[in-house]
């Protein structure tokens, strides 16, 4: 496994996996450090919605910080997802009402969005709007 | 971040931030705390005596899934001597109710609990699908809305229990008690945090989740791996609810202890007398014998105008007029068979 990327497998459930092709579980690798506004490494077109108004001009060198959940939030969305992402982004993380577990541990016990990924990282995102 | 160790045993690594207190919890002091408040919330009621036939409202959904997981596990454990049904309406929603009622299927395997299946078309001669082709998406949460809560007390009746619990939990509440006050509805106001709503003689409806959060009952689904079913409903979502539950989140994101807040104001409004006696007193149904508080009963109503052709007829005062002046409805109407109940029906709550 090289250094430089991470394996993660990420779940969604609770009716949210029908916003990622109906599909439960996916496989991803993500690299170890990012751009620091979440953007995507302006390889693929992203929405001028998901950078920040105080991105910088292309001059200056891409500032990166550690993989963490925020970036992996606006990776599914930019890449993953294939409709409706107002059902899962809100302000800059999941919508009210979207519970996240990583490996298994609500989400609010590991900093949130702050969490920085570790290779082999589980994550998961259900759902609870759903009615009966 | 350091893992935290459970607030509760101090000894297992915490996985749950509980959002009723803030505790931080480990896997098996979550379900230990969950089951044993609802068994608080069920016995400060007084909502089962020894050998009740209780029927489990069963959607195959999350609320009502984890219900039926924790109504045998609490029946088993704390003797209450129970015999549990489940009972499903089918609304006839192609790709939505008949994938769901699989789920309650298996659900019926996985708890060895007898099922009632009872369907519109076969209580009310119409499916939702062909509710919708008539009517469009406009509206027809109201038809589903009464005509389900009618079919659950009728499948009970087949069943001869005496009590249905369903799944609503503390954010279905909480969101209720919004609508309410927002409608200006008081006389459901007064009724929607009850935990029971009965009168002396009618099939008792409760809510055992009453101060259960959602956030709570997805982690126990999802802890113990239940088997439950989540896609939205495929024709036009409750919109005003939709507000509500939007609303209800975002102040539960910014204080979760808003939900059990909002469920204690609903119940600390004090309805003047002069208001009660402003209300309409319930009745049976001319027609069906369903509880009413008018001549007809609202399902009646409904099924009525899709009889005959005039569907608005129960939601827009004047459709309704039109109706009533294009005659009285024809004898050979199809209606709702009679409602026999053991008893007479006498308190109605909001549909859900």
């Amino acid at each position: 496994m090289a250094s430089d990327t991470l394996s993660l497998k990420i779940e969604f459930g609770g009716g949210l996996e029908l916003l990622f092709s109906n599909i439960r579980s996916h496989k991803i690798t993500l690299p170890h450090l990012v751009p620091i506004d979440n953007s995507m490494d302006g390889t693929s077109h992203v929405p001028s919605s998901s950078t920040p108004p105080s991105a910088t001009d292309g001059d200056k060198p891409i500032k990166t910080k550690p993989a963490d959940v925020t970036y992996l939030m606006h990776y599914l969305r930019d890449n993953l997802l294939k409709e409706r992402a107002e059902l899962f982004m809100e302000n800059g993380t999941v919508r009210p009402g979207i519970l996240v577990l990583i490996n298994d541990t609500d989400w609010e016990l590991e900093g949130e969005g702050e969490y920085e990924l570790k290779d082999g990282d589980e994550i998961v995102f259900i759902s609870t709007l759903h009615g009966g | 971040m350091a893992p935290a160790s459970c607030a509760l045993c101090k000894m297992s690594k915490a996985i749950l931030k509980r959002p009723k207190t803030g505790q931080q919890i480990c896997k098996d002091c979550f379900f230990y705390v969950f089951e044993t408040e609802v068994h608080h919330t069920i016995t400060t009621a007084k909502l089962f005596k020894q050998g009740d036939k209780v029927a489990i409202g069963a959607s195959g959904g999350k609320d009502s899934t984890v219900l039926a997981h924790v109504m045998k596990t609490l029946n088993d454990r704390y003797q209450y001597g129970l015999e549990l049904f489940l009972l499903s309406i089918d609304e006839g929603i192609t790709g939505y109710r008949d994938d769901s009622l699989e789920t309650v299927k298996r659900n019926q395997q996985q708890y060895d609990m007898p099922l009632k299946i009872l369907s519109y078309d076969e209580l009310y001669g119409w499916t939702m699908d062909a509710i919708v082709s008539q009517i469009g998406k406009k509206n027809n949460c109201t038809f589903c809305g009464v005509f389900r809560r009618q079919a659950l007390d009728r499948g009970a009746a087949m069943l001869d229990v005496d009590h249905i619990v369903t799944g609503h939990n503390a954010d279905d509440i909480a969101e209720t008690v919004l609508m309410n006050i927002m409608r200006g509805d008081i006389a459901r106001l007064g009724r929607c945090t009850m935990i029971c709503t009965q009168g002396e003689d009618t099939i008792k409806r409760s809510k055992p989740f009453k101060y259960a959060y959602e956030k709570e009952i997805v982690m126990y689904a999802y802890f113990k791996k239940l088997d439950y079913f989540s896609t939205e409903c495929i024709y036009s979502p409750d919109a005003y609810r939709g507000h509500a539950r939007a609303f209800l989140k975002d102040l539960e994101a910014a204080r979760p202890s808003a939900i059990i807040d909002i469920i204690h104001s609903g119940e600390a409004f004090e309805v003047r007398e002069e208001v009660k006696a402003a209300q309409k007193t319930q009745q049976t149904c001319i027609r069906c014998g369903y509880m009413s508080s008018n001549e007809l009963c609202k399902a009646c109503t409904l099924l009525e105008g899709l009889e005959r052709g005039m569907a608005n007829s129960a939601i827009t005062e004047r459709a309704r007029k039109k109706m009533e002046a294009s005659g009285p409805a024809p004898n050979n109407m199809r209606s709702i068979p009679f409602f026999q109940s053991s008893q007479p029906i006498l308190a109605v709550e909001a549909p859900s």
